[in-house]
C-alpha cells in the first residue's frame, strides 16, 4: 500500500505497517520541545501527571528565547521555574544565555533534530523542521506535559496536500515568496488538519534555510506538517552536525493525496503579506507604497545567516531612510558571530541598524521593538495578526529579507529594484 | 478501561445555558491572549486579558457558564495555550464555531473545554442571545431554533470524561 512521506514517518513511529489519513494512532515521539513561555504550564501539567522523571533527558528540550533576556520579574520567574526543572530533572539540553537563539534555528542547527523524526515542540512554528523530511508539529502545553512524562502522543494522521512548484525563480524572490503566495492561494484555513508537502524541481533546488522558511510557515495555512522530502542539500545540511543514526523516509509515487496542486512559480514577484493575515498577500510592486515606521529583520522564519547576507546586499553603502528603526535580530549565537565574522554586522550597522540579541523579540510583540498605535512595520516574520507587534492599531506587513530592507532604506514599502 | 464516577467530574455540566458572546472568523491566540500578558501563565490573570485589545468588555462582563460562538478557523495561529486557558477561566463553557485550529482544537479538548462545529448554529446565533447546549448530542437551542452540532468526537469526549488530559494520561498510562 502506498503511503506518502508523512504516513511513513507516523506510521514507523507507532509501530504499524501501515496507516491512513483519520487513523488515530499513539506514537513515540523523538524530541520534546518547549520555550519560555509554554514550558512551565507544561511543566505544571508533568508534576499534575505524577511521573518524577521525563522520558528521556537527551530528548526533551527546553530553550528560553521568547521573553529572553528576561524583559521583566514576571518572565524572569517563568524563566527560572524552566531553568529549575531543568536542572531538577539532568536535561542535557536546555538553552539559556549566550547558549541560546531561536528555538526553531538553534534546534537544526545543533543537529538536534534530525530527519525521519517525530518530533513534538509547544510552540506553533515547530513545523519549521518538516524541511529536514521529519514529521515535526506544534502542540500546547497539556500535550507537550504528557509527552514529557510518557514519550508518546496520540495523533490523527492527516490528509496530505502535495504542491508542487516548477519553473524558474524571478529575481529576488524565495521561499519566503513562495510560501506567501501559497497561504494567500490556500487561505489560512486552506490546509487545516493537513500535512503540506511541498515538492518539485523549485524546491530540489531551493537551499536549506529557504526550506526551513517554508515549513516554518505551513501552519499560517492551518497546516499540521510541512514536509520535504530529504535529499542531497538535507544531508550536507545534517552532515557534521550530529553522530546519530536516522532514517530517509520519501513517499511513494502513487501514494494517496487529497489535493494535488500545481504552482507555476514563473509569475511569482517578491510578495508582501498585508494586515492583519499573512494571506493577505500581494506582489510587492502593487505594495502602494505604504510608509513605514520600522523594519525588523530576524526571526525563525528569516533569522537564517543567508537571510543577513541577503538583507546585507542592499543595505551596503546605504543609510536607513530618515527616522525609521531598523531592528536585525540573529537566529543564533552562531549565526550572530558568523554575520560578524563576514563583516555583515558593520554593515547593518552603517546603515543606521539595531542589532538585538539572537531572540524572538518584536516577532510576537514581546519585547525590543514594539509599535505604537497607528505605526506600520515591515517585518521578516510569520505572522501580522491584530497587535501582533504591539498596538492593536499597528499594523505589520510581511516580506522576505531583501524587500525588507529596501523598504528600509526607501522609508516605504518596495522593492530592491526601487533603490 | 473502567470509568469510576470520579471520572465523570468532567462530564457533569452536561447541558450549558447562557449568554451568547458572538466573534467572526479567524480569530487568532494574539487577540484571544496577547502576547504581553504571556509572562504569567495564571489562569485568573489569562482571564483579566483575555480579548483585552479586540473586546474589552468581555473580561469584565462575561459570566460562567456562557457560550462562545465563533466563524471559521478559531483559534488560529500561536499555539498558546493560554489562550483556551484564559477563556475557561473567564467562565467560558462551550465553544462553537464553523471550524477551529488545529492546535486550539487539542489544547481546549486537553483542558476540559469542548468544542462544538456547526456552520449553521455559528452563522444562526447572535450576540447577547441566550443558548442551551446538550454536549453529549451536540444540541444547541437559540435565537428561537434548534440546531444539531457534529457529536464530539468518541476520543475526546473520552478526554472530556476524564476530566482533561492529564486525568486520562494518570489512568492509562501511569497507574496502567
Ligand atoms: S521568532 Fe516569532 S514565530 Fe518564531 S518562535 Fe519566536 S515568537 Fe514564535
Amino acid at each position: 500500500m502506498p503511503m506518502t512521506i508523512t504516513e511513513k514517518i507516523l506510521a514507523a513511529h507507532a509501530g504499524l505497517d501501515r496507516v491512513s489519513p483519520g487513523d488515530l494512532i499513539e506514537a513515540k515521539v523523538d524530541v520534546a520541545l518547549a520555550n519560555d513561555i509554554t514550558a512551565p504550564l507544561a511543566i505544571k501539567v508533568f508534576n499534575e501527571i505524577g511521573t518524577e522523571e521525563v522520558f528521556d533527558t537527551d530528548r526533551v528540550v527546553l530553550v528560553a528565547d521568547h521573553f529572553v533576556p528576561n524583559k521583566d520579574i514576571a518572565s524572569a520567574q517563568q524563566v527560572k521555574l524552566v531553568r529549575e526543572f531543568a536542572r531538577s530533572q539532568g536535561l542535557k539540553n536546555y538553552f539559556e544565555g549566550g547558549e541560546s537563539g531561536i528555538e526553531h534555528v538553534i534546534l537544526p542547527e545543533k543537529g538536534l533534530v534530525l530527519p525521519g523524526q517525530l518530533i513534538i515542540g509547544a510552540d506553533s512554528h515547530t513545523c519549521t523542521y518538516g524541511a529536514l523530511g521529519a514529521f515535526s508539529t506544534g502542540v500546547g502545553s497539556t500535550d507537550l506535559g504528557a509527552v514529557m512524562a510518557t514519550g508518546e502522543i496520540w495523533l490523527k494522521v492527516p490528509p496530505t496536500i502535495l504542491l508542487r512548484y516548477e519553473g524558474s525563480l524571478r529575481p529576488h524572490v524565495g521561499g519566503k515568496d513562495l510560501i506567501l503566495h501559497t497561504i494567500g492561494l490556500l487561505g489560512v484555513e486552506g490546509a487545516l488538519y493537513c500535512a503540506m508537502e511541498f515538492s518539485g524541481s523549485v524546491i530540489r533546488n531551493l537551499p536549506m534555510h529557504q526550506r526551513f522558511t517554508m515549513s516554518n510557515m505551513a501552519i499560517e495555512a492551518g497546516g499540521k506538517n510541512g514536509i520535504i522530502a530529504p535529499d542531497e542539500t538535507t544531508l550536507a545540511y545534517v552532515a557534521g552536525r550530529t553522530s546519530a543514526r536516522f532514517e530517509i523516509f520519501k513517499s511513494d509515487p502513487d501514494a494517496g493525496y487529497d489535493r494535488v496542486i500545481d504552482i507555476d512559480v514563473n509569475q511569482i514577484e517578491p510578495q508582501v503579506a498585508f494586515p492583519h493575515l499573512p494571506s493577505n498577500v500581494r506582489p510587492v510592486s502593487t505594495a502602494g507604497g505604504v510608509t513605514i515606521d520600522q523594519v525588523v529583520i530576524g526571526s525563525c522564519t528569516n533569522g537564517w545567516l543567508e537571510d543577513l547576507r541577503d538583507a546585507a546586499r542592499v543595505l551596503k553603502g546605504r543609510k536607513v531612510s530618515a527616522g525609521l528603526r531598523l531592528i536585525v535580530m540573529p537566529g543564533s549565537p552562531l549565526i550572530y558571530k558568523m554575520a560578524m565574522q563576514e563583516g555583515i554586522l558593520e554593515t547593518f550597522l552603517d546603515a543606521g541598524a539595531v542589532i538585538g540579541p539572537p531572540c524572538c523579540g518584536p516577532c510576537l510583540g514581546g519585547h525590543m521593538g514594539i509599535l505604537a498605535s497607528g505605526e506600520r512595520a515591515v517585518a521578516t516574520t510569520n505572522r501580522n495578526f491584530i497587535g501582533r507587534m504591539g498596538h492593536p492599531e499597528s499594523e505589520v506587513y510581511l516580506t522576505n529579507p531583501v524587500v525588507a530592507a529596501a523598504s528600509a532604506v526607501l522609508g516605504r514599502i518596495g522593492g530592491p529594484d526601487e533603490l | 478501561m473502567n470509568y469510576s464516577e470520579e471520572d465523570f467530574k468532567g462530564m457533569e455540566k452536561m447541558r450549558v445555558e447562557g449568554r451568547i458572546w458572538k466573534f467572526g472568523d479567524d480569530v487568532d491566540t494574539d487577540v484571544i491572549i496577547p502576547a504581553r500578558y504571556l509572562n504569567v501563565s495564571a489562569e485568573a490573570e489569562l482571564a483579566k486579558n483575555c480579548f483585552a485589545d479586540i473586546r474589552p468588555d468581555f473580561a469584565t462582563d462575561v459570566a460562567a457558564g456562557d457560550i462562545l460562538v465563533a466563524g471559521k478557523n478559531f483559534g488560529c495561529g500561536s499555539s498558546r495555550e493560554h489562550a483556551p486557558l484564559a477563556i475557561k477561566a473567564a467562565g467560558i463553557r462551550v465553544i462553537i464555531a464553523e471550524s477551529f485550529a488545529r492546535i486550539f482544537y487539542r489544547n481546549a479538548f486537553n483542558i476540559g473545554l469542548p468544542l462544538l462545529e456547526s456552520v449553521e448554529a455559528s452563522q444562526g446565533l447572535s450576540d447577547g442571545e441566550k443558548a442551551v447546549v446538550d454536549l453529549a448530542s451536540g444540541r444547541i437551542e437559540g435565537g428561537g431554533d434548534t440546531f444539531q452540532a457534529k457529536p464530539i468526537p468518541d476520543f475526546m469526549a473520552q478526554l472530556i470524561a476524564a476530566g482533561g488530559l492529564v486525568a486520562y494520561v494518570r489512568k492509562v498510562k501511569v497507574a496502567g
